[in-house]
């Protein structure tokens, strides 16, 4: 039997999560293996966005720092368990990406990205400057989720940064479930059909802005989630989450990996989460290298790396 | 009674009349087509009545509803659909997927059920795909559904463009120049194509180069030259108008002599 592409995706996903801890070192590679699902998660929310819509956002750190504190103030303020305030943050992102889109996206052009990157720097100004509820630029704590726990009183003893990169790869596996069966929807179709001609797709009926407003929020809830998710497994969380810088990561993330590609753009979040970690010069120059790798994508390989390289082995097999 | 009626329409372009005082209708059934020197306001005309472009004065009345100035995607429910002169492909879809996405107004549904692709959305997607296959076959691109829809030639663009248009179910179908960029035996195909969905009750205005397929497949002819109506009328009536012959067709005569010179 031949597989469609979404059960191959998920089949690659889950077994490179599964097998690669056999090849680990040392602990520390969980660690780094939950940071890439982390980003992944978000950067698969940017493929709804950018890739199946056309849409740029240059904001979305933005949605992960409101998932990232309503984790760390949730609990304490409202009593909320952590992982009731993770599903509270999405709402919010979903409410605020509805509030901020709407208006926006009734207009044609780049609108979105500016008005995305304005909210983007609202949200980590606000997260910097309200220290007395957020603890200001040293950030706060965030309550231990207690999942961990639990599976250890069922017989199921995780080292923490093993349970993290189990729960964050079931995550990421369990969102680009979703970003796939949306892809082969008739909600991606219409997405596809607007990015590929807006005129053509006004005329069988797709109500373009809408739909624009459908991507942008759906994606605006994976990037809450990751944020979330980031603030659970660190257990302490800084305004950086919400920071211009991190909006340009998952951007440069997508379009490196491949936009269009689900796996792609993971691919990519796991190329540029890991090489900070194993080359200090990429660390020191961060900026620097996201913005090189984003110009050599653009003069190269327009489509990211992902689906270059398939055209490329199909090519030859031709 | 007319199903598409068209009252006074005009626009204008910065200080330029691009279209004016242009009225006609369409019965249900009949092909009506709008012919004229390039630049007479053709498609500037298509534009207006297909909600793309927001008329300056007239009327656009559907079914006995205004709908002038109405934007596409309503036009598209009330069914009102088109092609374009230049293609408007879904370029990183296959061909399939192309004219699944014609089927939007029939398979669109909650988004959280095509999120978590409950048996609803799949069973819609089903439907539409079963469809867009039948639209395949119908205008001679069944073998290539699995194409990406760059890959195909202009001819076939076209005729997947009116794939997709006709998903629609539409009452009226406007298409803008279907047969340019086709062989012979392609614009008989598209010909036979018009005439039979024409057949089925489709109101059909048809913007052409092609004087032959024109002649041959109107029911009514409107004249634009300088973006107004200067003839209306039966085929044989407009081929003898000495007013068209000047504008129109006697260019054309020119031209062919030179082509074929």
């Amino acid at each position: 039997m031949r597989l469609s592409g979404k059960a191959t995706t998920l089949l690659v996903l889950m077994a490179v999560i599964a097998v690669a801890p056999v090849f680990f070192p040392s602990s520390y590679y969980y660690r780094v293996g939950s940071l890439i699902f982390v980003n992944g998660l978000a950067v698969t929310g940017l493929v709804i966005l950018i890739g199946y819509a056309g849409q740029i956002s240059l904001g979305h750190a933005g949605f992960a720092g409101i998932g990232a504190y309503a984790c760390a103030l949730a609990p304490v303020h409202l009593g909320l368990h952590p992982a009731l305030a993770a599903v509270l943050g999405a709402a919010l992102s979903a409410l605020i990406a509805f509030l901020v889109g709407r208006p926006i996206l009734r207009l044609k052009g780049y609108y979105l990205a500016v008005a995305s990157l304005g909210f983007g720097i609202l949200v980590s100004m606000v997260l910097s400057n309200e220290a007395w509820l957020t603890g200001g630029p040293d950030g706060m704590a965030v309550e231990e989720m207690g999942l961990r726990a639990a599976l250890k009183a069922i017989g199921i003893d995780l080292s923490n940064t093993q349970f993290w990169y189990a729960f964050s790869g079931l995550v990421l596996v369990i969102g680009a479930w979703l970003a796939l069966n949306l892809h082969h929807s008739p909600t991606g179709r219409a997405l596809r059909a607007l990015h590929g001609s807006e005129v053509a797709a006004r005329t069988v009926g797709v109500d373009v802005a809408r739909y624009k407003l459908v991507a942008f929020v759906v994606s605006a809830v994976y990037a809450s989630a990751s944020g979330s998710l980031l603030a659970l497994q660190n257990k302490f969380i800084t305004p950086d989450v919400a920071g211009f810088m991190h909006s340009i990561e998952m951007v440069t993330m997508a379009v490196l990996g491949g936009a269009g590609s689900v796996l792609g753009a993971i691919l990519g979040a796991a190329i540029l989460t890991t090489l900070p970690q194993v080359l200090t010069v990429f660390q020191e120059y961060e900026q620097l290298m996201l913005g090189l790798v984003m110009m050599l994508v653009m003069i190269f390989m327009r489509e990211g790396l992902l689906p270059s390289l398939a055209r490329l082995v199909r090519g030859r097999g031709e | 009674m007319s199903l598409l009626q068209i009252e006074g329409l005009g626009i204008d372009f910065g200080g330029l009349r691009a279209v004016n005082d242009v009225s006609f209708s369409l019965k249900p059934g009949e092909i009506v087509s709008v012919i004229g020197p390039n630049g007479a306001g053709k498609t500037t005309l298509f534009n207006m009545i297909s909600g793309v472009y927001a008329p300056a004065r007239g009327r656009v009345l559907l079914d006995g509803e205004d709908v002038t100035r109405m934007p596409p995607h309503l036009l598209a429910r009330r069914g009102l659909s088109r092609t374009f002169q230049n293609l408007q492909i879904f370029q990183s879809m296959t061909v399939l997927e192309n004219a699944v996405a014609g089927h939007h107004l029939h398979e669109r549904g909650p988004v959280l059920a095509d999120l978590f692709a409950l048996p609803a959305s799949r069973r819609r997607s089903r439907e539409s795909e079963a469809g867009a296959r039948a639209l395949l076959e119908r205008v001679g691109l069944g073998r290539a559904a699995s194409q990406e829809a760059g890959s195909l030639s202009y001819g076939a663009l076209k005729r997947l463009e009116i794939a997709r248009a006709l998903a629609l179910k539409p009452r009226v179908l406007l298409l803008d120049e279907p047969a340019a960029g086709c062989n012979a035996v392609e614009t008989e195909e598209i010909d036979h194509l018009i005439a039979a969905v024409a057949a089925e009750g489709v109101s059909i205005l048809l913007v052409e180069h092609d004087m032959k397929m024109v002649m041959r497949i109107s029911n009514h002819i409107v004249v634009l030259d300088h973006g107004e109506k200067i003839a209306e009328g039966e085929p044989a009536a407009i081929s003898r108008d000495p007013r068209v012959i000047e504008a129109y067709l006697g260019a054309q005569a020119t031209e062919a002599t030179h082509a074929d010179g």
